[in-house]
């Protein structure tokens, strides 16, 4: 499969346009070949979620004023466990030294394996938080915020996280470090995110936070692939 | 007049002429940090005037906002070597922000234990979430990643370069990082005690603490250098050894 992808380079926009989308349904269709990889995320962020009641108790003030923070937290810890998986499979295999030979610009190429990590691992919770958002007892508002401020909020998880997996490709005991790498980096996100959600618990306009969260998201989408580009080139070296 | 300048620049970035420097420099900074922090401790301790408010225990700011300071400072002079060994693709960089990392873990610390041990006289609780102590808490952290990160990878330039990234990935960050924690803290709580509402510092406190300052400074040029020296030795003892074996 890999020979036709990288040599049509006659055109050399439609070229980069055709290898991206490649690259994106190419991991797209791996992953969903290994299901199982995709849904232990799913069910781990469904489980974990659910484990917070069973601690606190059911006081449903309690439980809603907790919600927030829980599915936030939660979700970001989903999104990180995936994170070793980004570029992992292919530097084992090869194939990620073969797509940085090829001659399309790396920090495109990065941006579609944090697309593809985003549409696998955090695109799912943003669907299935507002049922788990219902057993903690939410509003119908706070829910709508909840699932917008994680729909943003996840693809700036996957984009800053890709700079941990990079950085951490190929080390021994990777996961634990990926955690202590990019959860530092992640509060900005679960201070907004949360914030959002917060902001119509107490009856204020969660806009502010939201366009935060949004600026964010555009600060990751415009640095991240950068520093995961140059991180990976290192990594390769 | 500018060449020159430049000339020997360039000629202390090699290890082999920076080493016999730095040992020359790490007594003057020795002895001049023990000096400025012993006059420092004794304006802070001593001859600074009781607070009206806060009585003897406001006296530890004399160590902490200097620590405070420095944990901040060093972290992105840190970053700045880091990018500069990216850019230039220089070992001395490297090794710069390899020494210098250590200490500005210290002084985050410092700037923690100082910070909490003053909270317990003055909001009643070993910790609170204020801001700043919140921001400092996730330096730490930050200094910790880095720190993993060098320890986890065995190969030296890779070990250089990776956390040269995260470093860098940390100082854009720093500042989000401490905004957000702030709009946090100020949707959160409403009534916290903040430090900027002190009233105004006498001015022996202000020259205290920049004298403090000074002495943390040159103490941490001293721990520096000691450290780079170790590390240039570390990493080219087999070379040197090399060429003078030629």
């Amino acid at each position: 499969m890999s020979e036709n992808i990288f040599e049509a380079k006659a055109d050399i926009d439609l070229g980069t346009f055709s290898v991206l989308y490649r690259i994106l349904a190419r991991d797209i269709r791996v992953a969903l070949r290994r299901q199982s990889d995709v849904t232990s995320v799913f069910f781990f962020f469904i489980i974990a979620a659910s484990l917070f009641p069973l601690g606190s108790g059911s006081d449903p003030k309690l439980l809603n004023a907790m919600a927030p923070s829980v599915l936030w937290v939660t979700a970001l810890l989903s999104c990180m466990l995936s994170l070793s998986r980004m570029f992992a499979s292919d530097y084992i295999d090869g194939t990620l030294e073969q797509i940085m030979l090829s001659n399309q610009p790396i920090v495109l190429i990065v941006l579609m394996k944090v697309l593809s990590h985003w549409a696998l691992s955090g695109l799912p919770l943003v669907f299935v938080a507002p049922l788990i958002g219902l057993q903690f007892n939410l509003s119908g508002a706070q829910l709508q915020i909840l699932a917008l401020s994680l729909l943003m909020g996840t693809l700036a998880l996957s984009l800053i996280g890709s700079i941990g997996a990079a950085l951490t490709l190929g080390i021994r005991g990777t996961g634990v470090l990926i955690a202590i790498l990019v959860l530092p980096l992640y509060i900005p996100i679960l201070v907004f995110g949360a914030g959002a959600v917060n902001a119509v618990s107490i009856g204020m306009n969660p806009s502010g936070a939201l366009s935060l969260l949004g600026a964010v998201l555009a600060m990751a989408l415009l640095f991240a692939p950068l520093a995961s580009a140059a991180a990976l080139k290192i990594a390769l070296e | 007049m500018e060449t020159k300048t430049r000339f020997n620049w360039l000629k202390f970035a090699s290890p082999k002429t920076f080493y016999p420097l730095a040992g020359k420099l790490i007594p003057w900074c020795s002895l001049g940090a023990a000096l400025m922090i012993l006059y420092g401790l004794y304006l802070g301790l001593l001859a600074a005037p009781t607070d009206f408010q806060q009585g003897e225990g406001y006296r530890i700011i004399f160590v902490h906002v200097p620590a405070a300071w420095f944990s901040m400072f060093l972290y992105l002079l840190m970053a700045m070597y880091a990018g500069l060994g990216l850019v230039l693709n220089a070992r001395l960089s490297y090794m710069m922000a390899t020494a210098i990392a250590p200490t500005g873990a210290m002084f985050t610390f410092v700037a923690l234990v100082t910070g909490s041990l003053w909270g317990k006289p003055m909001w009643g609780a070993w910790w609170v979430w204020d801001a700043r102590l919140t921001s400092e808490l996730i330096l730490l952290f930050l200094y910790i990643g880095y720190f993993s990160l060098q320890a986890a990878i065995d190969d030296k330039s890779r070990a250089d370069k990776a956390s040269a990234v995260l470093a860098l990935v940390g100082a854009i960050n720093v500042p989000i990082i401490y905004f957000s924690v702030k709009w946090w803290n100020t949707l959160h709580q409403g009534a916290s005690v903040s430090l900027t509402q002190a009233p105004a510092m006498a001015a022996i406190m202000l020259k205290g603490m920049l004298i403090m300052a000074i002495g943390f400074w040159l103490y941490s040029i001293a721990v520096i250098l000691i450290r780079i020296r170790c590390e240039i030795l570390e990493r080219d003892s087999k070379a040197s050894i090399f060429r003078q074996g030629l």
